[in-house]
Parts: structure tokens; C-alpha cells; sequence
């Protein structure tokens, strides 16, 4: 980020019609191609189509959908955004003799090239595989046991944010490659936290993907929703201390080119977590709508009502809304440079969702709760 | 080769053993197993793993053909094959189509087109990701449309050539009269005035040269490029500069220090070293304006223009003392003066820093050997040449001559 550039870039300036009329035309046109996408993706290139974005001609016409990526970006080996976006992992669930739910998950450490725009490979360090790594979502109370295993080059740990013994915190002790360690403790306060790697140098450990969110639901649970994750992140692909590609779930503008279906009026809940290397601030910015922040997911009857938050890296709230009106619905991060280098995308509201279309609706049953 | 031409000369029996053909491929072949060897054991193998992809692009040129498109000229300068993979455009990720395929080998090049709305008078940075991740930037500092080779920018670029390179030579040979009329001793400070110049230039066009070198792909040998454009100018003048003594000079013989050809052979060399010279500060004048940095400066033309008049005076100076004939000067005026014209052509249309490189060493190298003739001919009246005290005055005055003009040419 370099400031005395973004006085140059005239994103927001582009038309008159402001970024409502962004989505607007850029949708439109997504609507009308339909299928085309993955004929895009094949050609490598997308087509020039001058003038589609805006009747109001002159030079600058097309320019709006002209910005972004060439190619189609898609699932990357074992991690698609599509799924990861609605996938919770509550664990193998057992039951103590006490009557306590004891949750399993085995962590690997893995190196990993991941695709993080259409072409470009970054050489990354993983949980799983996967940038982020799973996220894991269990009850105020239960009995979290995390078996993590080093499967990778480097030393590496996980640290858990929330309230647990010092022994369990993650910083000490290292796991060396081929080793492992079981993290084991009580899931509390309930909230929305975070798991990274915490092995010195910090910085490389968790740009290099070593992140994931750590869901706690309160235990009388949330209203039913259509739950989202979006973990901010970015990577440095050169490495000079600078991002290159910005993104929610890795994939820059995977949910420009693939828009995350909602029903109008069904209440919405973003589990949103910012692990933004190198950048001091992240935001999101939610398009033709408001949305309640509840900072940190701790307090259900305190929220603020906004549509843009900023976040320091570690940081993460959860974020509810219903969308009013039918049609495209863009979201970004409200600095403009990070949305044009691939933090952008559309949610897409629609009247009524068929059953089993769009993002699900979960409540309290539908990870089994309190067995 | 040596030993074998003694022996032969020697009227010694040629030795028994192979044909002389077989020893002479011997080495190659046994070469040729060399580099077969390397590419099929392959003993670098082990290291390669360790180290990271070595990437090079470099984007030579960013052209602006119409409002709202850019084009980026991109050429791989690598030992290995990269991959285009994204372009970033003042920190946006722009789409963009590619002329051929995504996958540049070695010294390859590849045209990309994007829907740019780029501003007029402003700057821009491209950046090239590729498929590893690396990128590679290219700052336009100043935004300007690119002239296209119609009649209105054909004309514009060669009168622009005209006003620098041509005029100004021709002006700079109306002091032959004034040479004419002064006394033999006065000449040859004129001459040394022009070692002067030419000194100066030399040093000017290296730096030109250094200076855009600096923009040349790495896999296209910005050195090797200037040593063989600078030594290939001395040795190629020189042995130019041979031929034209052996085909005029014979007649005329050595005894009298030269005739006119002597001194006319000199002129033509000095003609043509400046021509060449010229063709490189051509390029820089065109490469100036279609890169918008003429919006800084029509004082680049100025300073080229009094800078190039006194070459028309260097031109002259070794035929003071002699009459030829007015075409020569003509045909002087034309090859020293033109190629300003070719090169604000060539510049403006298609500026590679590779081609500008070679020419502006090329240039250099031929003022070099100017400079040894000028010395050799003032050296035939004085043997102290150069190191009188009226000569040493003149050189230094010439030196400090350009470095006036100098001043003017701002870029």
C-alpha cells in the first residue's frame, strides 16, 4: 500500500452514478453471459466488450467490467471458496462420562502451492491444505481436543484466541517438522475468534496461510441464519512486504465472478475475521444495505448499525443483515486499492431461494448443538 | 593457424597425422560433446530445487494508440520461460488480451492490450504478475497518445529532425570560408577545437548510452550490445578510413602530407561518425516526444540544434586548407545531418532501448576514431600535435564549448 498513490486512482470517480452504478452494470452483464464464464476461463483471456457497462458511452465506456482478472478463478485442489464460504467443521462430537461434548480435529501443517488469482501460485504454508484452514465451530462448554500435526518444512504451532491454560496457548512449545501436539481445552468465552500459527518470524508464519477461524456459539446458540465465513486475507506473491492479491477466502474476486446467493428479507450472518498481513487496516463494505456489527461475536444484545467496518489485523466480528431488495448487492473493502487487487464481491439477492439453493440456513439443530 | 602458415612458408613437408579439416573441427566437436553432456546428465540437477524461479520480463515500451486503450510491449530478458499470468494497473488488477501465448520463452516478446482509461499528462505503473507470483513494473511518468506513422506525424518528426540534425551541420559548414581565410596555424586550433567537441561527445553519447542500457532486458547483453557497436564503429571507420586513403591517396602519394583527398577522406569519416552519432540523438528526439517528455521541452531540439552546429565546423575544419568541390559539402551536410531525421523516425514510432543502446555505442565508437584522425592530420604539421600551447587551448575550448551548448539540452 502505497499512499501517495491512491490519490491517483479514480475508482470512485469513475461514474458519476457512483459504485451503485459498479454493480449495477457489472451484473447485469454477468447476468447475461450466464454460462459464459467458464468459456472465458478456457480462452484465458476475457473479451473486449466495449460499451456494455453504461449507455452513457464516451471513452471510459467498458471500463467497469474491463478492471479485475483475466481467467475464471475456480476450486484450487483440495480448497473451493464456494463451499468453504458455508463449510463448518464442528468436530468429531463424543460424549464424556461427566455429560461434557468433547470435540476432535486433527490439524496437519502442509506446504502447499495455492492458486491465489487465475494463474498465479503462491508458495504456501497450510493447515489442511487450505488457506484458511478449516474453520472450526463448536459450543461455549464443550471440550475442544485438537491433535496437530507438522507435515510441513518449518516449525510451526497453533495459537488459539480465547480464554484457555498458558500450556495450551500455542506459543510455546514449537512442533518440529514430524512431530505433533494435542491442544486441549474449554471452548469460552463464546464468540467469534481466530487460530494462526504462532512461530517467530510471526509475520511469515501467518502470511504464508497459516490461519483459520474458530467459531464458539453461545450455548442457547444464534437466531437461524444463512451463515457465511470470510476470512480477509492477502499475500505478498513477490515478497517485498507488500501485497499483491487481496481477497475474502484467498480467491481474488471469486465472489465477483461467482456471486453468493441470498433470499431477500432472510437474515444473513458473516462470521468475518481479518488475518491481513503487512496492512494495517482491513474493512468491509456492504453495497445497497446496512448491517449490525457485533464486535467480536461476544455480546448479542450490543451491536452498532453500519455498512462499513474497519478491522485491525486479528480482528473479527460477526455482521447480520437482511437484504430489502431483490438483485446484485456489492461488497468490498472500503479501501479502494485492496477491492481493485481483488477484495470484491456480490451478493446476489433473490425473492424466494428454492430449498437447498444459495447459502443454507443453520440453526442450533443443524450442527447437532448440544448432543 | 600461426604455426601452421610457418610451416608452410617453411617449405618444410607438412607433417603426417589427420587432415588439416579434421583439426581444425576437432575442438568444436569435442565442444559440441561438451554441451551434450551438460544438457543430458544435467549436473546442476541437486541445486536447482533449492532456488527460486529465475523470472525477467521486462516491459520495453507502454504505448497509448486512443483514448481508454494501452499497449504494453513486453520481452522476456530471462534464461527461463515465464508466464504472464495477471497485469496490474495503478495497483487494479486490469484484464487484458495477449497477442500469442501467456508463456513467453527465452527472448521472447508479446504485445498486451488492456481497456485503460489512462490520463492524459499523468502517470501510470504497470505491473506484470506472473504465474510465480513475481512482478515486474514499468512507470509511465507522463501519459501522453502515441504518435501514429501518418503524414501530419511523418512530417512533424522529420522536420524535427531537420531542425536539430540537418540545419544545424549545414550551418556549422558555412565557416569553411571563414577557414579558408585564416592562416594555417589558426587551422589546426580549429582542428583541435574540434578534438575538443568531438571529446566531449564521446563522453556524452557513453552516458547516453550507459543511461538507456539501464531499460534493456537483461537477456539481450546491454554490454555486449555497446561493445560491439562501439569497437565495431573504430575498427569498421577505421578500416573504412583505409580503403579511402588506398583508392584516392595513391596518386597524390605521401610525401606531400595528402592532397585533397587526404583531407576530404577525413571530412567523409568525420561526416559519417556524426551521422551515426546523429541517428542515436535522432532516436532520443522521437523517443522524447512520443513518451510525452517533449511536453518539457522543446529546448531538447534547441540544444541539439547549437550543439550540432559546431559539427558542421568539425566537419569542415580538416579540408580548410584545401578546395573541394561544393557537393561534398552538400553530401556531408546530408550524412551527417539526416540520420537525425531516420532516427526521430524510428524513435518516435517504435523507441526499443534495446536498438537505441547499439546505435548510441555505435555513435560513440565512431567519434572515437574521428578523434584519431583529426589527431593523426594535425600531427603532420606539429609533431607535438594536440600539446601546443595554441592547440591545448583549443581542445580545451572546444570541451568547454559543448558543455555550454550542453546546458540547453535539458533531457
Amino acid at each position: 500500500m502505497k499512499p501517495e498513490r491512491l490519490s491517483r486512482r479514480d475508482w470512485l470517480k469513475l461514474g458519476a452514478a457512483g459504485v451503485a452504478g459498479v454493480s449495477g452494470a457489472t451484473v447485469l452483464d454477468l447476468a447475461s453471459r450466464g454460462g459464459a464464464a467458464s468459456a472465458l476461463a478456457a480462452s484465458g483471456a476475457m473479451p473486449r466488450e466495449p460499451g456494455t457497462a453504461g449507455a452513457t458511452g464516451g471513452p471510459h465506456a467498458g471500463h467497469q467490467e474491463a478492471m479485475g482478472i483475466v481467467g475464471m478463478p475456480g476450486p484450487d485442489g483440495p480448497f473451493d471458496p464456494a463451499a468453504f464460504l458455508t463449510d463448518f467443521d464442528y468436530g468429531e462430537v463424543t460424549t464424556r462420562a461427566d455429560g461434557r461434548v468433547v470435540r476432535r480435529w486433527e490439524l496437519v501443517a502442509l506446504d502447499r502451492d495455492i492458486e491465489i488469482a487465475p494463474g498465479v501460485f503462491f508458495p504456501a504454508w497450510t493447515y489442511n491444505g487450505q488457506v484458511p484452514g478449516p474453520t472450526l465451530r463448536c459450543t461455549e462448554g464443550d471440550i475442544l481436543q485438537v491433535e496437530f500435526v507438522n507435515a510441513g518444512s518449518h516449525p510451526h504451532t497453533i495459537h488459539f484466541h480465547g480464554t484457555h491454560p498458558p500450556e495450551m496457548d500455542g506459543f510455546e512449545p514449537i512442533v518440529e517438522p514430524g512431530q505433533r501436539f494435542t491442544y486441549e481445552f474449554e471452548a469460552k468465552p463464546f464468540g467469534l475468534h481466530l487460530y494462526h500459527c504462532h512461530t517467530m518470524p510471526l509475520k511469515r508464519h501467518i502470511h504464508k496461510g497459516l490461519y483459520g477461524t474458530f467459531i464458539v456459539d453461545p450455548p442457547e446458540g444464534r437466531e437461524p441464519a444463512r451463515e457465511m465465513v470470510m476470512v480477509m486475507n492477502a499475500f505478498d506473491s513477490n515478497l517485498d512486504g507488500d501485497n499483491e492479491v487481496y481477497a475474502v477466502n484467498t480467491s481474488a474476486f471469486y465472489y465477483h465472478h461467482h456471486p453468493v446467493r441470498l433470499g431477500v428479507d432472510d437474515l444473513c450472518r458473516i462470521y468475518l475475521v481479518n488475518t491481513t498481513e503487512f496492512d494495517l487496516i482491513n474493512s468491509f463494505h456492504l453495497h445497497a444495505g446496512m448491517f449490525k456489527v457485533f464486535r467480536t461475536g461476544t455480546r448479542p444484545d450490543q451491536y452498532e448499525l453500519t455498512d462499513t467496518i474497519m478491522m485491525c489485523q486479528g480482528e473479527r466480528h460477526v455482521l447480520e443483515f437482511r437484504l430489502e431488495n431483490p438483485g446484485m448487492h456489492m461488497f468490498h473493502a472500503h479501501q479502494s486499492e485492496f477491492a481493485e487487487l481483488g477484495w470484491m464481491g456480490f451478493f446476489e439477492a433473490v425473492e424466494r431461494l428454492a430449498a437447498g439453493e444459495g447459502v443454507p440456513v443453520r440453526d442450533r439443530g443443524a450442527h447437532g448443538g448440544h448432543v | 593457424m600461426a604455426a601452421m602458415s610457418d610451416e608452410r612458408s617453411g617449405g618444410r613437408p607438412r607433417p603426417r597425422g589427420p587432415a588439416r579439416w579434421v583439426l581444425g573441427l576437432l575442438p568444436l566437436a569435442l565442444l559440441a560433446g561438451l554441451v551434450a553432456f551438460f544438457f543430458g546428465a544435467d549436473p546442476t540437477a541437486p541445486f536447482r530445487d533449492a532456488f527460486p524461479p529465475v523470472e525477467d520480463l521486462t516491459i520495453e515500451r507502454v504505448s497509448f494508440p486512443e483514448n481508454g486503450v494501452m499497449r504494453v510491449h513486453v520481452v522476456n530478458g530471462g534464461p527461463e520461460a515465464a508466464t504472464i499470468a495477471q497485469v496490474i494497473v495503478d495497483d487494479a488488477y486490469w484484464q487484458f488480451e495477449i497477442d500469442g501465448d501467456a508463456t513467453l520463452p527465452r527472448l521472447a516478446r508479446a504485445t498486451l492490450e488492456l481497456d485503460y482509461p489512462w490520463v492524459e499528462g499523468e502517470l501510470h505503473v504497470i505491473r506484470i504478475v506472473t504465474s510465480t507470483g513475481l512482478t515486474f513494473d514499468h512507470e509511465v511518468a507522463v501519459a501522453t497518445l502515441s504518435p501514429r506513422p501518418n503524414a501530419l506525424y511523418l512530417t512533424t518528426f522529420g522536420l524535427l529532425g531537420l531542425y536539430a540534425g540537418v540545419l544545424p551541420v549545414l550551418i556549422g559548414l558555412l565557416w569553411y570560408p571563414f577557414l579558408r581565410r585564416i592562416d594555417r596555424k589558426w587551422i589546426h586550433f580549429y582542428l583541435s577545437l574540434t578534438v575538443g567537441l568531438l571529446a566531449f561527445l564521446v563522453v556524452d553519447a557513453l552516458e547516453d548510452t550507459l543511461e538507456t542500457s539501464a531499460l534493456v532486458a537483461e537477456g539481450f547483453q546491454a554490454a555486449g550490445l555497446i561493445a560491439v557497436g562501439f569497437i565495431g564503429a573504430i575498427v569498421g571507420l577505421r578500416a573504412l578510413g583505409n580503403l579511402g586513403r588506398g583508392m584516392g591517396g595513391a596518386g597524390s602519394g605521401d610525401a606531400g602530407g595528402g592532397g585533397v583527398s587526404r583531407g576530404l577522406t577525413v571530412a567523409y569519416l568525420i561526416a559519417i561518425s556524426i551521422g551515426l552519432h546523429n541517428l542515436g540523438e535522432g532516436l532520443a528526439i522521437g523517443a522524447a516526444f512520443s513518451l510525452g517528455e517533449i511536453a518539457l521541452g522543446s529546448f531538447l531540439v534547441i540544444g541539439f540544434a547549437l550543439h550540432n552546429t559546431t559539427e558542421g565546423l568539425a566537419i569542415v575544419a580538416p579540408v580548410a586548407d584545401r578546395r573541394p568541390a561544393l557537393r561534398h559539402f552538400a553530401f556531408m551536410g546530408g550524412i551527417a545531418g539526416l540520420p537525425t531525421v531516420l532516427g526521430a523516425w524510428a524513435g518516435g514510432f517504435s523507441y526499443s532501448p534495446t536498438l537505441a543502446t547499439f546505435f548510441l555505442a555505435l555513435g560513440a565508437g565512431a567519434i572515437v576514431q574521428v578523434i584519431v584522425e583529426v589527431t593523426r592530420l594535425i600531427r603532420k604539421s606539429w609533431p607535438q600535435g594536440l600539446f601546443t600551447p595554441l592547440n591545448a587551448t583549443g581542445l580545451l575550448l572546444g570541451l568547454l564549448v559543448m558543455y555550454g551548448t550542453a546546458l540547453m539540452v535539458t533531457a
